[in-house]
């Protein structure tokens, strides 16, 4: 099927969610977006312990 | 409003493409929260079994990512067991076979967590450890689930492997290497597995027959699962003990390990003696609820030791 062929096929409003669909969805967002957050947290904490505390001591 | 507040909820659910329904919760479910806790316990009692045990964030970011790389593990043997999840009762409300999610989904899912919990962990530990959690996770999904768990009796015996090594990535993540105490924890939970999942099957065999899958009282008849669930027990009961016997568990662990080796060894006698109606049906559901508890109790033990020792208390 064309992508023009596609478009006529389209319902007339666009893609339409279920109140369901767009509460879950809004739900897995915040979650990813939580998920992510802490993973940089943990990543840069872990590099901190991993570097130790006489880290800013080096030769430039 | 949104975009839908125009459309009336029946003609929104006619035209919305096929967009999942899952919440957050379905894909913690796809994790398999309870197995999860059970590899948390194991694969601490594996960090602290470390002579000198990793900093403290280290140690959480360690359990963080073995525990994911179980979950996914769980979720990926989601997305390839769905078939059969779907026809057996204990299974049939998991997120897939509910069509709350599209099996796509579990896949990317699992395959993104596996390769995350993988990273973190050879980031945060050592790359030792990450490998040991990269094949757990390999043994589990591509050995037990996709080949062994439908041709074999043996699936859960061999496939128990997976389940029985977060001791063992633990202790790596902690010192680099192997030790003999990690192998004896994974002794345990590899002996421990087939009178467990036996005492279940024994229970659900209807569906597991329905399903297709070859477990041992299906393939083999009830009477030959009955014996082999009390030789395992046989094995365990003693085995169990070897932690305070090699001296990395003190005597009340010995003792304690002792009495309740003993009272799984009687209660898989009573799977054995009793055979037929509700009072075979009852010794195999205490077998199978005292089993969780058996294993439970000897790690935190463990556990509980290691920590009173490290914080200087004992």
């Amino acid at each position: 099927m064309s992508i023009e062929q596609q478009d006529k096929a389209a319902p007339p409003d666009g893609v339409v969610l279920t109140p369901e669909q767009e509460k879950n969805r809004r739900a897995r967002n915040i979650a990813i977006g939580i998920t992510v957050a802490l993973l940089a947290v943990l990543f840069y904490a872990v590099t901190l312990v991993k570097l130790g505390g006489a880290v800013a001591n080096r030769q430039i | 409003m949104s975009d839908a507040s125009y459309l009336d909820h029946a003609n929104a659910a006619r035209i919305a493409p096929r967009i999942a329904v899952a919440a957050p919760s379905d894909y913690f479910r796809l994790l398999k929260p309870r197995v999860m806790s059970l590899v948390v316990l194991t694969a601490l009692a594996g960090i602290l079994l470390a002579p000198v045990p990793p900093h403290p964030l280290i140690a959480f970011a360690a359990l963080l990512s073995i525990a994911v790389g179980a979950g996914a593990s769980g979720a990926l043997n989601m997305w390839y067991d769905a078939d059969i999840d779907a026809v057996m009762s204990r299974t049939a409300q998991r997120p897939i076979p509910a069509g709350r999610m599209e099996p796509e989904s579990a896949l990317a899912f699992g395959l993104v967590l596996s390769m995350l919990s993988v990273f973190t962990l050879g980031f945060a530990t050592n790359w030792l450890a990450a490998a040991l959690l990269a094949f757990t996770i390999f043994f589990y999904v591509a050995i037990y689930t996709m080949w062994l768990k439908r041709t074999t009796p043996q699936n859960i015996v061999i496939g128990g492997a997976a389940g029985a090594l977060p001791p063992m990535v633990g202790y790596a993540a902690a010192m680099g290497d192997v030790s003999l105490a990690s192998v004896v924890l994974f002794a345990i939970i590899f002996v421990w597995t087939p009178p467990h999942f036996w005492a279940l099957a024994l229970m659900k065999h209807d569906d597991y027959g329905r399903a297709g899958i070859p477990m041992m009282p299906n393939a083999r008849g009830t009477d030959r699962t009955r014996r082999e669930i009390l030789v395992y027990s046989i094995l365990l009961a003693p085995l169990g003990a070897a932690p305070w016997l090699m001296g990395f568990a003190s005597p009340v662990y010995g003792v304690i390990s002792i009495v309740a080796g003993a009272y799984l060894l009687w209660l898989a006698a009573q799977v054995y003696l009793k055979r037929e109606g509700d009072a075979a049906r009852r010794a195999s559901l205490r077998l199978f609820l005292f089993s969780i508890s058996y294993l439970f109790l000897l790690f935190l033990i463990i556990v509980g030791e290691r920590a009173l020792q490290l914080a200087g208390i004992v």
